[in-house]
């Protein structure tokens, strides 16, 4: 299967999923076969469709002075955060062309982020009963899907910077006591964001040859 | 009158939650139209229409879990 990279950068979340969408549109209508979306998002909790409010620890007044919103979106899953130190990957991928299996689509994306992480020499896995890739006991990559006519959007966050996972104190997330990491936590050296797109791109493509 | 039968899903995968219904009973309803959204795991997926009509039975609510080859609403069709 072929897909289309496309690179937004640092994107409000909302327009991300408009992007989203219009790329789903064609998608759907055999004008594209698939496309992968890459960028980084202002920071933003979004809500999925089995989230528990209860799960954001702070009201949403403080949440505004800390230039954080929050939207709720149609992905599987609970409470999570997004801002400018992850590198979000949302395959727009016609399944139709691959397997038409759901878990397996997550098993791959797990597979894709764990298979990156080790070009950093990081020996990331998945947890039995847990979606998502961890290092350790703590959380690098978190994965949220929804499928429409066999058509998958949203997707991957990897967290690369170190600075960006402060705000995870804010929320449960996915409704748990789980404890983040980052790719400059375990190397504990600078990373730039841009340095992994390619590297991600090409794990995507081995994946859905 | 046809049934809306969740179907298999991929491997492994048994049930599905129903998240949310895009209709209620009584409605008309398109063939292909988003009928519901059901929710496994970190997924969600819509199930279409099979048919054009009238929504007549919603079998299950929104939170119920539902499995493969189970009844999830009742069309009649026109």
């Amino acid at each position: 299967m072929e897909f289309k990279v496309f690179d937004l950068g640092l994107v409000d979340f909302k327009k991300a999923w408009e992007f989203q969408r219009t790329i789903f549109q064609d998608v759907k209508n055999g004008l594209l076969e698939s496309g992968l979306i890459l960028c980084q998002h202002y920071p933003v909790i979004t809500l999925g469709r089995t989230a528990n409010k209860k799960n954001i620890l702070v009201s949403e007044q403080e949440l505004k002075m800390r230039g954080i919103t929050i939207s709720k979106i149609e992905r599987g899953g609970d409470v999570t955060y997004h801002g400018p130190g992850q590198l979000m990957a949302y395959p727009i991928f016609n399944l139709n062309y691959l397997k038409k299996d759901i878990h397996l689509f997550l098993r791959q994306l797990e597979g894709i982020t764990i298979t990156l992480l080790s070009d950093f020499e990081i020996k990331a896995s998945r947890y039995q009963g847990l979606t998502g890739v961890w290092v350790g006991k703590e959380k690098i990559a978190s994965i949220g899907i929804a499928i429409r006519n066999w058509i998958t959007f949203y997707g991957l966050s990897i967290n690369i910077k170190k600075d960006d996972l402060d705000n995870f104190r804010f929320i449960r997330p996915c409704g748990m006591d789980i404890e983040m990491t980052s790719l400059e936590t375990v190397l504990n050296r600078d990373i730039k964001i841009n340095c992994l797109k390619d590297g991600l791109i090409h794990k995507f493509k081995e994946a859905v040859v | 009158m046809t049934k809306v039968i969740l179907p298999g899903l991929g491997e492994g995968i048994e049930k599905a939650t129903v998240s949310y219904w895009y209709f209620k009973a009584g409605d008309k309803i398109n063939e292909k139209d988003d009928l519901v959204e059901l929710t496994t795991d970190k997924a969600t997926f819509n199930l279409p229409s099979p048919c054009t009509g009238i929504l007549s039975e919603v079998l299950l609510r929104e939170g119920d879990t539902v499995g493969v080859g189970e009844v999830l609403a009742i069309i009649e069709e026109e």
